[in-house]
């Protein structure tokens, strides 16, 4: 996940903490894109379970679940739109927000699409892999033979892993019966709190936007359709980007990653969390 | 179809078109500072927003749930101890669980 300017060597470490990751992991990303793609997407691919769960007690069906985790590929989005069902909202809000949710991996498609090269079929597949974790790895390695490797084996681990760990929680949490007794009903948010954890730490401006997001969302649930006013909170961030002056946000991860990898461990540990 | 699929595979497919789309738009996007700063703030507001909502309101209405809030205080009590993810979700679901088996609502 890339982070405004003051990203230094705490909040990396603490970033690959939480991404399920020891802190000795984090030196070797550099050098060993098997091994630490392959280590980061089995990680993190088990977080399918708590979708997995999470989505069959929403009232998504179990092979709904596994069509988001299989085709979506990405989880901020794929818990964004089971918890508007679960919630009761409108089908259109909540696929407009984890749309909306996906727009990142738009800007990581940007970044990437220059290292990995891929045309044709291949860019389709390719595509389907672009999500925090694979950028992450990807923009740690020190040269494009490396990224691309990178890229291969935390995608194919993040993506078996996830996919087989989505039909786990969605198959346990059939059985269980009433999700609320097993506390089901907290892992959503408690998710989406967890996946902003690394942001919240990092930036001021961060903490303005989500305030003003929980500000909008939960003033307008009384008057607006369910679904809708967590769309209309992304204007908190609309607000931040225009009126940050240009200067102070040219040194996003992106950007800087974007003038060469002479710092590539700096990207390391800036992705979204925990969850593709 | 149901409704409900329609917005699964919406989703899908706007998902992954937004992926296809950063592999094949020409750099130049990126050139904006304001572009970059939005779809870096965006997921921070949804998501912000989202665990509020789903943790204080049921449909149009308030709804402090004693136990899903104490399942959240002790997800904000994990993170600030730099718990893994899973560890997070662990500890808040079981939190909400065991006050809920000890007959709170």
């Amino acid at each position: 996940m890339p982070d405004g300017p003051p990203a230094n060597n705490d909040i990396e470490a603490a970033d690959i903490a939480d991404s399920g990751l020891g802190g000795e992991a984090r030196g070797a990303t550099r050098a060993r894109p098997v091994r630490d793609g392959a280590g980061l997407g089995l990680a993190v691919g088990v977080s399918g379970i708590a979708f997995g769960a999470a989505a069959v007690s929403s009232g998504l069906s179990t092979w709904q679940a596994c069509a988001l985790s299989l085709l979506a590929f990405t989880g901020a989005s794929q818990f964004a739109l089971a918890g508007v069902i679960a919630g009761g909202g409108s089908l259109l809000a909540g696929t407009a927000g984890a749309v909306l949710l996906g727009s990142r991996n738009t800007l990581y498609g940007l970044r990437l699409a220059s290292l990995l090269r891929t045309r044709g079929a291949l860019r389709l597949l390719t595509a389907l892999g672009v999500i925090d974790e694979t950028t992450a790895i990807t923009l740690a390695q020190p040269d494009p033979a490396a990224a691309r490797k990178g890229f291969a084996v935390t995608f194919c681990c993040l993506y078996l892993t996830w996919n087989l760990a989505t039909l786990a929680g969605a198959l346990g949490a059939n059985k269980l019966g009433s999700p609320q007794t097993f506390g089901l009903d907290v892992v959503g948010p408690a998710a989406f709190l967890a996946l902003i954890w690394p942001r919240l730490r990092a930036g001021g401006t961060e903490r303005l936007v989500a305030l003003g997001a929980v500000a909008i969302a939960v003033g307008m649930t009384p008057v607006l359709p369910v679904g809708v006013p967590v769309i209309l909170a992304a204007t908190a961030a609309l607000a931040a980007a225009l009126a940050a002056p240009a200067g102070s946000v040219a040194q996003t991860a992106v950007s800087s990653a974007h003038r060469g990898d002479s710092a590539p461990e700096q990207e390391s540990g800036r992705t979204e969390g925990a969850v593709p | 179809m149901s409704g409900t699929w329609i917005a699964v595979l919406v989703t899908a497919a706007g998902c992954y078109g937004l992926k296809l789309a950063g592999l094949t738009a020409p750099q130049r996007v990126l050139a904006s500072a304001r572009v970059r700063r939005f779809a870096e703030l965006v997921p921070v507001a949804l998501l912000a927003a989202l665990a509020a909502v789903q943790s204080t309101t049921s449909g149009h209405a308030f709804d402090f749930d004693p136990a899903r809030l104490a399942g959240m205080g002790a997800a904000v009590v994990a993170l600030l101890l730099r718990a893994p993810f899973l560890v997070v979700i662990i500890v808040a679901a079981g939190t909400a669980a065991a006050l809920r088996a000890a007959g709170i609502p």
